[in-house]
């Protein structure tokens, strides 16, 4: 098949340009370039450095493959990074990495697959997906540590049918075998963990500079309502917070609510930030076909698997859970299969 | 791989059979520091000096008058910046919008570090006027800058007239060519362009790369870049590359000889290549303006065909093109020159560039022009 891998420069996409190779499909090798700094300088952090373009030419160059590099910088900027920021500043935590998949990364490559003469799209992602007859499933992968199918959550028939994930085949440790076997230059290189736009200082730095405008004072109060501080702005606040709340109490104190319309930030108790359930928008199905009841559900990137009862926007965790920030994506599982996924859109006390 | 048609000689075009082989006895035999008192440092010596008297003879210079660089980016920074900051009182910069970024860059360097940078704009066909660039000066110019052949667009400017235009109205404005696109296609010497300082770059035209040249004329104030051993008159320390002056002397003299040849058969291999592809979309937009037009660039815009996908569908149909301007992470990126020419960023982004070559064939540019069309047509 003719295949397009975006490559990012990373061990795990290297492997998958490398066996789509080795398989003897026709490969292009792509990178996407969506950030660069207010004077054009690209960021030196997270999944889309200058080495790491470099990286990926000299992995393509290996290969003998033709490779290119795509300006997406405009899409990023308006579809995730203005995102992040207007996200940050109503109070809600987004996660701009399945922001990027979804808006940018999929939806953009898909749509430009005839461009390259390709047939599928490729990525490095740790997940896989199936055929089973007409339709696609999507599965965790197969190094459960590293298994990245909460960020692929949101993937539709659409997607799914023209994308694969041949790393999500291999664990962590036989991918970077696989990488050294063929003597690629990512083999040994370690993962990225930072926002790229961001980098590796803290991300109030970096909306306080992008969006002075989202710093708002106001009011820090107690469950009670009784006011016992002021803050900044509300941008500078996630849920589950506990450091840098500007407030000396006695006993451990967390942000447990971030009221956008008063500019208030609410401390409780590690109890209150419990919660029953949540809310959930923009939800999607991996088979296109909206499912109810109970299901296994996931609400961060590495998180535990919990029970939780779906019934149209509503999701009844089978236990009170801890520190749910809306914004935040939430992916429901039927054991390893991916149902679909959702934002967060509230919480349900 | 297929046999590959190569269409992007104006970003390099490949060495002149003979150059590799007059290069190579300076890197191995004579390899000697010309600067040294020894035998092998003055064999040395005397291939570089015979290498400048040789493109002085070409250039219509003065041996002394020729400075080796690194290349043209060099060249046009030791220009701009050399008369900026060679002591006098004026610092004032003058640059059309159309120049090359080793101009455009290290003009707004200068903007920096506190010259006044005026920027003068082009008319729809890429073209500098010399009225333009008159009302630029001011008492406080230092150096105007302007370029022979575009880069993009291959639009001939008339640096001729620029230049005795701007010595007319005020003789101590020092004036750079950047005639790093024309050495190949058009013959002119230095005296009769009227310039006190000219730009080229050996692998634009059969040399090797990383060997360059600026023409100074003689008593032009000028403070080097590059401060060390005072070769070169002091204007650019450094042991000097011997093999890349003689290339670059080898290649100004084949390519010179080859001239004639080059304008008329090159020029009209790209003149068919031109009717080719605007016979099959008549509503295709040919950027190089004509006339002013240099033999060998064409600068086409297809409409509602990104230039991104086509030089990617190209690449792998074995032509190679460019969008005339990439950055140095090889994204595409909107042209500067075809936005100082009028036209918008999506426009900018249908345009392609192809430019011939001495290698260049009738029959390879046939062949080419069919990919293009099929190509273009599946992408529309």
């Amino acid at each position: 098949m003719k295949a397009l891998v975006a490559m990012s420069g990373g061990v795990d996409s290297s492997v998958a340009a490398a066996l789509m190779k080795d398989a003897g499909h026709d490969v292009v090798g792509v990178t996407l370039k969506l950030w660069s700094g207010p004077n054009g300088e690209a960021p030196t952090a997270g999944c889309c450095t200058v080495s790491d373009a470099e990286d990926a030419r000299r992995v393509a160059a290996q290969l003998d493959i033709p490779y290119y590099v795509l300006d997406y910088s405009e899409e990023f900027k308006g579809g995730v990074v203005d995102r992040f920021v207007t996200d940050y500043a109503s109070g809600r935590t987004p996660n701009p990495c399945i922001e990027c998949n979804r808006t940018v990364k999929f939806d953009r490559l898909l749509n430009r697959l005839d461009d390259f003469g390709s047939e599928i799209l490729v990525t490095g992602h740790h997940a896989r997906s199936r055929e089973n007859g007409e339709t696609w499933s999507l599965h965790r992968g197969e190094d459960v540590a590293k298994d990245q199918s909460y960020v692929l959550s949101m993937l539709t028939q659409r997607e799914l049918s023209r994308t694969r994930f041949p790393v999500g085949e291999l664990t962590k440790p036989q991918v970077r075998n696989v990488a050294a076997g063929m003597g690629l230059r990512t083999a040994r290189k370690p993962e990225s963990m930072d926002i790229c736009f961001v980098g590796q200082r803290d991300y109030r730095g970096f909306l306080s500079d992008h969006a002075p405008g989202a710093f708002h004072p106001g009011d820090v109060v107690d469950t009670a309502g009784n006011t016992i501080g002021e803050h900044e702005g509300i941008a500078g606040f996630t849920i589950g917070q506990r450091r840098g709340l500007g407030v000396a109490v006695g006993e451990p104190r967390f942000v447990v609510r971030i009221e956008e319309a008063t500019s208030t930030v609410v401390l409780g108790s590690r109890d209150d930030l419990e919660v029953a359930g949540v809310g959930l928008e923009q939800v999607t199905w991996t088979s296109g076909i909206a499912r109810s009841g109970w299901v296994t559900a996931q609400y961060r990137a590495h998180g535990e698997p919990v029970g939780a009862t779906l019934d149209g926007n509503r999701l009844v965790f089978d236990e009170r859970q801890s520190a749910i920030a809306p914004g935040q994506t939430v992916a429901f599982y039927e054991g390893d299969m991916v149902l679909g996924g959702a934002l967060i859109a509230s919480t349900i006390s | 791989m297929r046999d590959l048609i190569y269409l992007d000689h104006a970003a390099t075009t490949p060495m002149r059979p003979g150059v590799w082989e007059a290069m190579a006895p300076h890197a191995i035999d004579s390899f000697g520091n010309s600067s040294g008192i020894h035998g092998v440092s003055r064999r040395a010596k005397n291939a570089l000096e015979e290498a400048r008297e040789r493109i002085a003879e070409i250039l219509g210079c003065g041996p002394m008058e020729v400075v080796f660089t690194s290349g043209g980016t060099e060249s046009d920074n030791l220009a701009l910046t050399g008369a900026v900051f060679s002591g006098s009182d004026r610092t004032g910069v003058v640059v059309s919008a159309t120049e090359h970024e080793a101009v455009l860059e290290t003009a707004d360097f200068l903007g920096r570090r506190g010259s006044v940078v005026d920027t003068v704009g082009v008319d729809r066909a890429g073209r500098i006027e010399a009225s333009a660039v008159v009302a630029s000066l001011t008492p406080s110019t230092a150096v105007v800058s302007i370029m022979l052949v575009n880069n993009e667009t291959g639009v001939v400017n008339d640096v001729a007239a620029m230049s005795h235009a701007v010595k007319g109205t005020d003789p101590d404005v020092l004036v750079h060519a950047d005639a790093v696109q024309a050495f190949g296609s058009m013959k002119f010497d230095v005296g009769q362009l009227g310039v006190d300082m000219l730009s080229l770059t050996a692998h634009k035209f059969g040399g090797p790369k990383g060997a360059g040249l600026l023409y100074v004329r003689e008593g032009t104030a000028l403070e080097p870049l590059i401060h060390g051993g005072g070769q070169e008159l002091g204007r650019r320390s450094g042991t000097h590359d011997v093999p890349g002056a003689v290339g670059l002397a080898t290649a100004m003299e084949l390519a010179a000889a080859d001239r004639d040849r080059f304008v008329g058969e090159v020029g009209t291999i790209r003149d068919s290549f031109e009717e080719h592809l605007t016979r099959a979309f008549p509503d295709a937009v040919v950027n190089t303006p004509d006339p002013d037009r240099s033999p060998h660039h064409l600068n086409i815009r297809f409409p509602g065909v990104r230039n991104e996908p086509l030089l990617m569908r190209l690449d792998r149909s074995g032509v190679a093109a460019s969008a005339g301007s990439a950055c140095q992470s090889g994204a595409a990126t909107v042209s500067h020159v075809l936005e100082a020419m009028g036209r918008s960023p999506a426009e900018a982004r249908e345009s392609v560039r192809f430019s011939f070559g001495w290698t260049s064939s009738r029959e390879e540019s046939n062949r080419a022009a069919r990919i293009v069309v099929d190509l273009v047509e599946d992408l529309r």
